[in-house]
């Protein structure tokens, strides 16, 4: 009586099952070679990134910090990395660093286009909003399994959940900065006689460039946390220290590696608005 | 060269289907308000029909929401007329498409926008560029040219500054510098100078009147402001609620209001600050060459039944006239010792300060604008009529 009725239920998950295991029989080979690439790129990123001494690092965001903001700034987050290495967790933070750079550039390469098309379309501006909304809705482990069932286990699927997780904010900044561009700027673009193209890229890409820089950190921000997640699918670095952590119980190896992650995040965070705001001073 | 000819214009703003059966409520005479609410649409232009003549400053005067930017937007398609058409020199634009649209905006037309509309990424001299850049025009050439026409509206040495550096007045010479340089037959001024403060705005006006001499355009050009109308138009359309509801010279709006709404919208502008010598000029006047002969003028002049006759030279340039009196008697074959020069009026010059030429004299002035050329002769009768009125 107060159940719901046995007879009405109909599970979906059979349906995307089948879904899942026809692309998984058919699609192998496309998924083999997206692999390929991605692990290719990965190892490349990974060699140039550990190439570089530890200490150019800490040279090279101290004086980002300097002409971004100021000496007691660059000194800040010159400690802040310089901690992370004293915490023994350098070479996962590298590794870390090789995710979410790598994630961030396939999100822009993805995303960039998809904004700009939403912009344009107002069809595709309805399709994508709502799903746009699911995707930041839905609980990040659940990209996990995806990402498994097509790449199997590693940074190559970590990479690609990650992706999927932090694209949403880089679309939608990218459609907003779009579309809000001034209307008399726009009018005056079109008044001298500009093709599509032309108003694409010498006026709106232009304009919306800060906020488009704004979506980039977001998504920034969002595959940090993502690459913690994706520790559990075997991706290492600082999220798999966390992992360990959890499993042993150790409170303070755990909150180490936090304050790491946290280190890196407002690290990366302060370098991309400071890049943002000498952009928005020019423009 | 290009006159303007617009033929029961209509713009009605909405879903195309509201828009249909507003279309459908026009036809059948319906009040325009009422359609509006009802179908929930916004008719911004009602059946407008006049023509500007070419190089003329045509001014377009009302209050927001009264159509005149729509109808602006509607001579280069940034507003897609519902029906009716634009004709520029009788040829059809309203049917444009995608290429040739883009043509007639880079070649034909240009427009200055109100807050300016400048690309806030590039410098000056790269907003000024814009227009030539997407027409293909080489990097040199158009740096020239663009340099040439920032130095025109005085903004020399602020080439190389971005947009925020600069105040509204500057702002404001940058867009028009900008909608010069592709050298359009057609200027359009989206009420260019209603967001600058009185001062720079009376600079600007009376700087724009001078450019105008040496750009030979046509200019339409849109205020709110009646005094800005007044002092800037060689004619003026009044408009209300998407219809016209008077168009004429200054003058004519003074001893012939249309209607109440008129005589109301007139009521606080100050004369002797709007009109001119240009406002009164009398065009239709009888000019012959230097180098035509005597019996040539004289047979002109009595074709024409004249009493005087203007000399110019090849640039249309202002020499002197010539009673018929003198070219009748004289027994000479060339004129040129029969020319007498008379200190002609610049046109520009505000009719309050020319009492002192008329005060010994009672013959027509000779009137040329800046460059000199040869505009037309201004009546003492004429000046007394206008400022007495």
């Amino acid at each position: 009586m107060f159940n719901f009725p046995e007879q009405l239920i109909y599970k979906i998950s059979e349906f995307i099952d089948i879904g899942v295991d026809w692309i998984l029989a058919n699609m192998r080979g496309l998924f083999d070679f997206i692999r390929l690439i991605i692990l290719n790129i990965f190892d490349g990123t990974e060699f140039i990134l550990t190439a570089i001494p530890w200490w150019a690092y800490l040279i090279v965001l101290f004086i980002a910090g300097w002409r971004l903001y100021s000496i007691k700034t660059g000194i800040i987050l010159s400690i802040m990395l310089f901690a992370i290495g004293m915490f023994g967790l350098w070479e996962m933070m590298i590794y870390t660093l090789v995710i979410v750079v790598i994630s961030v550039v396939v999100s822009i390469i993805i995303g960039l286009p998809i904004g700009i098309f939403m912009a344009k379309s107002k069809r595709l501006e309805k399709i994508l909003k709502p799903i746009l909304d699911a995707m930041q809705t839905m609980p990040s482990f659940v990209y996990l399994i995806p990402a498994v069932m097509l790449f199997g286990l590693g940074k190559v699927p970590a990479v690609f959940a990650t992706s999927i997780y932090a694209i949403p904010p880089l679309i939608r900044l990218t459609y907003l900065g779009i579309t809000n561009v001034n209307k008399e700027v726009v009018e005056a673009g079109l008044s001298f006689g500009s093709t599509p193209m032309q108003m694409l890229t010498k006026i709106e890409l232009p304009q919306a460039v800060s906020t488009i820089m704004t979506g980039v950190n977001q998504t920034t921000m969002m595959a940090m946390a993502m690459v913690v997640i994706a520790s559990m699918i075997g991706a290492d670095g600082i999220g798999a220290e966390v992992l360990i952590a959890i499993r042993r119980l150790e409170v303070g190896r755990g909150i180490q590696a936090g304050l790491a992650i946290v280190f890196l995040a407002i690290i990366l965070d302060r370098v991309m608005q400071g890049v943002v705001k000498k952009f928005e001073g020019s423009v | 060269m290009a006159s303007i000819q617009i033929n029961h214009l209509t713009k009605i703003f909405g879903q195309p289907k509201d828009v249909e059966k507003a279309v459908e409520m026009l036809q059948e005479n319906k009040d325009p308000k009422e359609i509006g609410l009802e179908t929930n649409t916004t008719i911004a232009l009602n059946d407008v029909s006049f023509t500007i003549e070419d190089q003329e400053l045509f001014v377009i005067v009302g209050l927001s929401g009264s159509g005149k930017s729509t109808l602006i937007r509607c001579l280069n398609l940034l507003n897609q007329p519902t029906s009716g058409q634009v004709l520029i020199d009788n040829q059809e634009i309203t049917f444009l498409k995608k290429h040739g649209l883009r043509e007639f905006r880079r070649k034909r037309v240009s427009m200055v926008f109100q807050h300016f509309g400048l690309l806030s990424h590039r410098t000056i001299i790269k907003n000024v560029e814009y227009g030539l850049e997407i027409q293909g025009v080489d990097k040199a050439t158009r740096k020239e040219k663009a340099l040439e026409t920032i130095e025109i509206v005085g903004l020399k040495g602020w080439e190389d500054k971005k947009p925020h550096q600069l105040s509204g007045g500057m702002k404001q010479r940058v867009g028009l510098a900008r909608a010069i340089v592709t050298e359009p037959e057609i200027l359009l001024m989206d009420e260019p100078y209603s967001a600058l403060d009185p001062l720079i705005r009376r600079e600007m006006q009376n700087e724009l009147l001078t450019l105008e001499d040496y750009i030979n355009r046509t200019i339409v050009f849109i205020t709110h402001d009646m005094n800005e109308a007044f002092k800037m138009g060689d004619r003026i359309a009044l408009m209300k609620d998407g219809k016209i509801v008077q168009i004429g010279t200054p003058q004519e709006f003074f001893s012939n209001p249309a209607d109440d709404y008129v005589i109301d919208f007139i009521s606080d502008v100050d004369k002797t600050q709007i009109f001119k010598a240009r406002n009164i000029v009398r065009k239709d006047q009888l000019i012959v060459n230097m180098d035509e002969s005597r019996q040539e003028v004289l047979a002109k002049m009595n074709e024409r039944k004249v009493d005087v006759c203007y000399v110019v030279d090849d640039k249309k340039i202002y020499v002197g006239q010539m009673s018929k009196e003198n070219v009748a008697k004289s027994r000479l074959k060339t004129i040129d010792k029969l020319i007498v020069h008379i200190e002609p009026i610049l046109r520009n010059t505000y009719l309050k300060d020319l009492w002192t030429r008329f005060e010994n004299y009672d013959e027509n002035l000779p009137v040329v604008d800046s460059k000199g050329k040869f505009r037309g002769v201004l009546s003492k009768d004429d000046m007394i009529a206008v400022l007495t009125q």
